[in-house]
């Protein structure tokens, strides 16, 4: 079985603990209007692998993971390839490589119980926290993303919920108590982070020839996200940046 | 043998015979706890560092020199005691009679001294310029001798940086000798020495060997001298951990007295330092805040150790190095680690006294040092950029655990090794140079001998490595050649007899060849190999630029196709070099290492095959190509990491840049990812790493606001500098490479 990939990154220090290994797959159902991975929507894939191929490119990397790193597939949606994803996380599994999904929950195209039960930690995006919200700037069901936590939650799989901070967007106090309400509805919940809105996908953007339309809103600074956090039960908190 | 001094330790070989390995193992306490037992900066250092920062400022005001005595040549008795805040100070001793103050010293060569002093509007003094009309310098005496061969090579630049008109350095004294022993006990052991060699049968290696002992009981005599200067007699044995700091420091200020080495590397006295330290302080004679200030004022002192250089000079080794190396940390071949409290007390000193390029800190890293060193060393690369790492767990298994580095990453039995320093071959250029049968691609000048160029259009992998086998011989020959005669003519006008007094007299040499180019190298050979190069001639029908299509693997992505590449080419230069016989039967050794030069090796070097133009830099030492890593730093690292330590026993340098955020999104999260991957990365062997945690913006608005940065420190190539002290050029060449990025 072959995975459709984007890109791999052989270092990663924000998706997830440790040091870790990031691979991104091809495809996304969504189109996020904040997306940072434009190339990852559509098209072709920049790189087709088994995932015995994959895995022993991993190898080469298990060195440096440490206690606490390992692997973290996202994309794109790597739901939308579960069936490669649970065959590279078995094949991680076997070899006790830590796994982490960092996914939007939706999309699920196989078995997504058998990929949470191979998972180590999830990471869930929570984007938007209205489903009218989440229909209009991201083309999809916040529904189905619950939907998604309660099945992390019947597995018992450790899950931290992520939510990028868009200025004057997703960054009121009652977005970040809504988004803390929901995460907290599942027993499973580990960690919320915050991930502060970047632009340096403006050149992607720009290189598919794609408009960005949030390319006047500004970057959210550090100040913002220490003050929304304040929001988050402290147990649930990210350390101090 | 025995001292009052000694009281209290553990009785050993050590004391019969000069043995400082087993006198850490019988004495010292492993320290596996954290940093918080630190004390701050007292008053007293904070003056005193204050004090040296004005006269630092000043010394940059005035064009990187404060001042220069042209009249007196530095030696070990020829000046004057002098003193920063002689009321105030607790280690004393200044290489002039005055703070930052520089002699000259042109035993290594008088056309250089004069020079530098030209370079900073100063003259050499007439009675210095009559005194050398009549003493031959280490520099005419390589001119000498030096063939057609090496001189062409030296002046196209496939061979640069050889240490003819400058002194060699790469030598390590054993400084803690004279704390531990005392300078009568040592001159007794060398006179027995001498002694002994005078009844063997003479030939000339022992008549040399036999006159290098009286010069350096001569110079033991005259160190003792240099410390009366200053009210101390160190004949006997430190009796407290004050007195050992100062003993062992007046050995390390003789030697740069005497010499002016392009690097004068402290060796690895931390752990040797906290026995005393211990003992005092179990003693109840000495508080946690006093050892501090004892260990921060001798740091104060090496901070302000100086050398007069030329431009030249500092093209080479830019920022003024001094390579003051100390080794830090490391784990004993008995399984416990060398971590003491005073490895935290070195490096509590970037924070005391803020960071900096000197001393050169290096943590010797094992997988097995405690967690919590581990966690503070990466503190301190993130909030200082002003240490470095180098894998114990390769060197430990062919040095023991009581070695040193010299410079940047040479590393030698600390009293039992030393090495005949050779800067570095450019091997780039050996492949133009091949290519145009034997000219030089930037003049045309035959150097080597000439053959037939390479004919067609097209580059053919195996028809140029072919041309590369023909002509490595020659550059093998001229540099070993080039080497030998430097080295005898070194030992001959310029020996380091303070330095090599504090070896064992059977000391282990070391020729330490140098490599330098490797990425460029890989990547034209990949390119060769696996995309089309066209050649492109000149009216004269020199090859003297490339057209590069199609893909190719670059060195720095975790390719093997092209990562053996570097590693094939090693190996032939490293067997090339062993076939000829070197200066005094010294171990062939080779590095890859550039420091900055780099930049100069890019100067004088066309245009390559991977798509670099003529004058364009090369990547400093190992690292890849600047911004042709596409698989993040991870692969960056695993690609250097494949250049065995086996074969590059000089070290192999790797400077790595990274963002902070790439490291995590909190502190802790940075200090324990960034353990992690230099646990990785020695895990796979690796020798070197320089880390610099820091955004390219910060180094931008450093260059335009030098006022907001005063103590901005980087690590470049093995060592670290002042960011400011760096030529504008070499600042924008820093800047231009890869900042490993958050994604």
């Amino acid at each position: 079985m072959t995975g459709r990939i984007s890109s791999l990154q052989s270092l990663g220090a924000a998706d997830g603990p440790g040091v870790r290994y990031l691979i991104f797959l091809q495809g996304c159902p969504l189109r996020c209007i904040y997306c940072h991975n434009p190339e990852t929507r559509e098209g072709e894939a920049a790189l087709t692998l088994t995932a015995e191929e994959l895995f022993e490119r991993i190898l080469r990397y298990r060195a440096y993971f440490g206690e606490a790193g390992g692997v973290t597939v996202s994309g794109g949606e790597p739901l939308l390839q579960s069936d490669f994803v649970s065959e590279l996380f078995a094949l991680c599994r076997s070899h006790s490589i830590h796994t982490a999904l960092d996914t939007s929950g939706i999309g699920g195209d196989g078995n997504i119980e058998r990929l949470l039960s191979l998972t180590d930690l999830v990471l869930c995006d929570l984007k938007f926290t209205t489903e009218e919200r989440y229909r209009r700037f991201c083309r999809g069901s916040l529904r189905e993303v619950q939907d998604f936590l309660a099945l992390t939650e019947r597995l018992d799989r450790p899950l931290w919920i992520r939510h990028v901070v868009v200025p004057s967007l997703t960054d009121s106090p009652e977005e970040i108590d809504r988004l803390v309400e929901l995460a907290t509805a599942v027993r499973n919940l580990r960690r919320i982070e915050l991930l502060p809105f970047r632009k340096l996908c403006l050149s992607k953007y720009q290189a598919l020839g794609l408009p960005f339309l949030l390319a006047d809103t500004p970057e959210c600074d550090a100040d913002t996200i220490t003050a929304l956090s304040a929001r988050i039960p402290p147990q649930l908190r990210q350390p101090c940046l | 043998m025995n001292y009052t001094a000694w009281d209290g330790f553990h009785p050993g070989v050590w004391q019969d015979e000069i043995n400082l390995q087993d006198f850490i193992q019988k004495n010292y306490t492993p320290y596996t706890g954290d940093e918080q037992f630190l004390a701050p900066a007292t008053q007293r250092t904070s003056a005193m560092m204050a004090r040296l920062n004005a006269l630092l400022k000043l010394e940059q005001e005035r064009g990187g020199v404060l001042e220069v005595d042209t009249h007196t040549v530095t030696s070990v008795t020829n000046y004057p005691a002098g003193y920063l805040d002689r009321d105030n100070e607790i280690i004393v001793g200044l290489q002039t009679d005055k703070p930052l103050k520089r002699g000259v010293n042109p035993f290594g060569g008088i056309k250089m001294t004069r020079k530098a002093c030209e370079a900073y509007g100063y003259t050499l003094s007439d009675e210095v310029e009559k005194e050398f009309t009549y003493r031959t310098t280490h520099n005419d005496g390589v001119f000498r001798v030096y063939n057609a061969d090496i001189r062409a090579a030296r002046h196209c630049g496939i061979i640069t940086g050889l240490p003819d008109a400058y002194g060699r350095g790469r030598i390590i004294g054993d400084y803690r000798r004279v704390a531990l022993y005392g300078l009568d006990f040592l001159i007794e052991q060398k006179q027995k020495d001498k002694d002994r060699i005078a009844n063997e049968l003479l030939d000339a290696e022992k008549i040399r060997l036999l006159e290098e002992l009286y010069q350096q009981i001569a110079f033991l005599k005259k160190t003792g001298e240099m410390a009366k200067m200053y009210g101390y007699d160190i004949s006997k044995p430190a009796v407290n951990a004050k007195e050992a700091v100062q003993w062992l420091y007046f050995g390390y200020l003789a030697a740069i007295k005497e010499q002016n080495g392009a690097a004068m590397s402290l060796g690895r006295t931390g752990t040797f330092l906290d026995i005393y330290f211990t003992r005092d302080l179990e003693k109840g004679v000495l508080t946690e805040s006093q050892a501090q200030e004892i260990l921060d004022d001798f740091v104060i002192k090496l901070r302000m150790a100086r050398h007069l250089r030329t431009p030249e000079y500092n093209e080479l080794f830019a920022g003024d190095p001094m390579w003051i190396t100390e080794s830090i940390g490391g784990m004993g071949c008995d399984g416990r680690t060398l971590v003491t409290k005073t490895s935290f007390r070195f490096l509590n000193t970037l924070y005391n006294l803020g960071p900096s390029a000197e001393p050169n800190l290096t943590v010797l890293w094992s997988s097995a040092l405690p967690k919590a060193f581990k966690r503070f060393a990466a503190k301190v690369s993130c909030d200082t950029d002003s240490i470095q790492y180098e894998n114990d767990d390769v060197m430990r298994p062919q040095f023991g655990d009581d070695y040193g580095i010299a410079c940047c990453v040479s590393a030698m039995r600390i009293g039992k090794d030393m090495q005949f320093f050779g800067a570095r071959a450019n091997l780039v250029k050996l492949l133009l140079m091949s290519l145009n049968g034997g000219r030089d691609e930037k003049s045309g000048q035959q150097i080597a001998p000439a053959s037939e160029p390479y004919d067609g259009e097209y580059l053919d992998y195996d028809r140029v490595t072919e041309m590369l086998d023909r002509y490595r011989p020659w550059l093998a020959k001229t540099y070993v050649t080039a080497m030998n005669m430097i080295h005898y003519m070194h030992d001959k006008y310029a020996y380091e007899k303070t330095q090599m007094a504090l070896h064992d007299t059977d000391v282990h040499r070391f020729m330490a060849f140098g490599a330098a180019g490797l990425s460029v190298l890989a990547d034209s050979l990949s390119a060769i190999r696996y995309a089309k190069v066209r050649v492109k001639r000149n009216e004269n029908g020199l090859i003297t630029d490339f057209e590069t299509e199609g893909e190719y693997p670059t060195y720095g992505n975790d390719d093997d196709r092209v990562d053996m590449l570097a590693v094939e080419q090693i190996e032939k230069f490293l067997a090339e070099l062993r076939k000829i016989p070197t200066y005094r039967d010294a171990e062939h050794t080779l590095s890859i290492l550039t420091i900055t030069s780099n930049v100069v090796y890019g100067k004088k070097t066309g245009s390559t095959p991977d798509g670099r133009k003529a004058g364009e830099p090369f990547a400093p030492g190992a690292n890849p190509m600047h911004n042709r890593e596409r698989n993040g730093a991870l692969a960056s690292l695993n690609s250097v990491a494949k250049i065995s330590y086996d074969l590059c026993k000089d070290g192999i340098s790797n400077t790595f840049s990274i963002v902070p955020q790439a490291l995590g999104n909190d502190v802790e999260t940075r200090y324990a990812n960034l353990s992690d991957i230099i646990d990785g990365y020695f895990a796979k062997m690796a020798q070197h790493i320089n880390i610099n945690v820091l955004n390219r913006e910060t180094l931008i608005d450093a260059m335009d606001h030098p006022e907001k940065y005063p103590n901005l420190t980087i690590r470049v190539s093995g060592y670290a500098v002042n960011f400011h002290k760096l030529s504008r050029e070499q600042q924008r060449e820093v800047i231009s490479r890869t900042f490993h990025e958050a994604l």
